[in-house]
């Protein structure tokens, strides 16, 4: 088995749906980070069979509620002196900025204008859907980062 | 600084306020005539509109202002790339207040954002345009002396038609309004204005294919264009097309003060014999835009 040593200080971000962990390395930027990333994928799990875990190394300012969009079961546990000294469970956030491009292809942020803000506001908490701030389509959480 | 990009930002209060100045200056256009002089609208049209631009153009002429701006997004800096936000930069100091019509949806937001002067969103492609929403209600409000206890029919083409979604969006937050929702199957209005406008704010409705059954109930009948490539196939349309096109007999049930709307331009969904029916209101509402204009500048440019 593939053997991966824990980290000392940093997240770990847990119960990503197998084969999802990728889309979260994308949506985090995490490429552009100078932390050390671990990326695992399918490793075994007892709840979902198989599962992807993301641990970073380090500080990365992140705002982990938006893994709430991108995948329901993630957990993401906080690690300090090799400890985990809290669990996390992502919520939806009210506003989701410059992480999602809307995907209305009448949208004034689809068009060539420079320097735009991508941001869209949760309108349904039960349903999980947003509406871009500028054309106000709506998604459903799917549909944003699909 | 105060814009208008939604129907919906100005609160009911500041909409009756908006009417009543609207009223008023119908009632004596003279007391209204220099009051903008020396002060300039921008009409910045990233597509063509004729009636829209020149319903602005009018308002400021009559207020006494100037205009300037552009037609096409072919004749202005947009061609060479310019973004809507660095137009905005420069127009602020070129004008007091700028009205943005553009096919994209979210354009004239994003004006606001960046512009020194009040923005007014003269359409931006299928999403909003709350001037013809602010027509609607001053046609309405002139002709009904009520905005309250109104039963609307929407006729023709719902899904898509942005008038017939803000016009009830704007209309539900007065009382004892109830809606007629006439169209096709293939045109019925979007399943998120009915739950999270109609049926979350308990507002009455009845969805029908049959203009002829909803008549007699009508205090309002708003016509919307049936247009063939929104069908799937051209039988749907062939079939379709006449249930909603209004003539004198379909008329004949109708309420004797009923007032038949549109937002123009109508192609053949009024039959011309209407037009001398008194109940007909189009053309007189396509004026009434210019007061509604009018008194909307006034507001923005806090002169009155």
């Amino acid at each position: 088995m593939l053997n991966i040593s824990g980290i000392n200080e940093g997240i770990v971000i847990d119960h990503i749906s197998a084969g999802q962990a990728m889309n979260i390395y994308k949506y985090l930027s995490l490429d552009k980070t100078d932390c050390c990333v671990a990326v695992i994928t399918n490793a075994k799990s007892n709840k979902m069979g198989k599962k992807d875990i993301i641990k970073i190394e380090g500080n990365l300012d992140v705002d982990i509620n938006i893994l709430r969009v991108l995948d329901n079961n993630i957990t993401v546990n906080v690690i300090a002196d090799g400890k985990i000294t809290d669990k996390v469970t992502p919520v939806l956030p009210k506003t989701i900025t410059n992480v999602i491009k809307c995907k209305n292809p009448r949208c004034i942020t689809t068009s060539d204008e420079q320097g735009i803000i991508h941001k869209f506001n949760l309108t349904d908490k039960e349903k999980g859907i947003y509406r871009c701030f500028y054309c106000e389509q709506q998604f459903d959480k799917k549909q944003l980062y699909q | 600084m105060r814009h208008l990009i939604s129907p919906l930002d100005l609160s009911v209060d500041e909409l009756d306020n908006l009417l009543k100045l609207a009223a008023d200056i119908l009632a004596d256009k003279e007391k209204y005539s220099h009051i903008c002089d020396g002060k300039k609208l921008a009409t910045l049209f990233y597509e063509p509109s004729t009636r829209t631009r020149l319903s602005f153009e009018s308002a400021m002429l009559n207020l006494g202002g100037q205009v300037l701006g552009f037609s096409s997004a072919d004749s202005s800096s947009a061609a060479k790339g310019e973004s809507v936000a660095d137009t905005i930069r420069i127009i602020s100091g070129y004008a007091d207040i700028a009205a943005i019509r553009h096919p994209k949806e979210g354009a004239p937001l994003v004006a606001s954002l960046y512009s020194d002067i009040p923005v007014i969103n003269a359409g931006d492609g299928g999403h909003n345009h709350p001037t013809q929403t602010l027509t609607d209600i001053f046609t309405i409000y002139n002709l009904k002396h009520r905005l309250d206890n109104m039963t609307i029919g929407f006729c023709g083409d719902l899904k898509f038609g942005r008038t017939v979604h803000s016009l009830i969006n704007a209309m539900v937050r007065y009382p004892g309004v109830k809606f007629y929702l006439i169209s096709p199957d293939e045109l019925k209005i979007p399943d998120y204005l009915k739950e999270e406008v109609l049926d979350a704010g308990n507002i009455e409705y009845i969805e029908t294919n049959s203009l002829e059954d909803a008549m007699p109930n009508l205090d309002i009948l708003y016509m919307t264009r049936v247009q063939r490539e929104r069908f799937f196939n051209e039988a749907d349309y062939i079939r379709l097309k006449d249930s909603y096109i209004l003539d004198l007999k379909k008329l004949e049930t109708a309420k004797d003060d009923m007032l038949i709307m549109h937002p123009l331009p109508r192609v053949n969904e009024i039959a011309p014999e209407v037009d001398n029916d008194c109940r007909a209101v189009y053309f007189k509402q396509a004026h009434y835009g210019v007061y509604i204009r009018m008194a909307l500048i006034l507001r923005l440019l806090g002169l009155m």
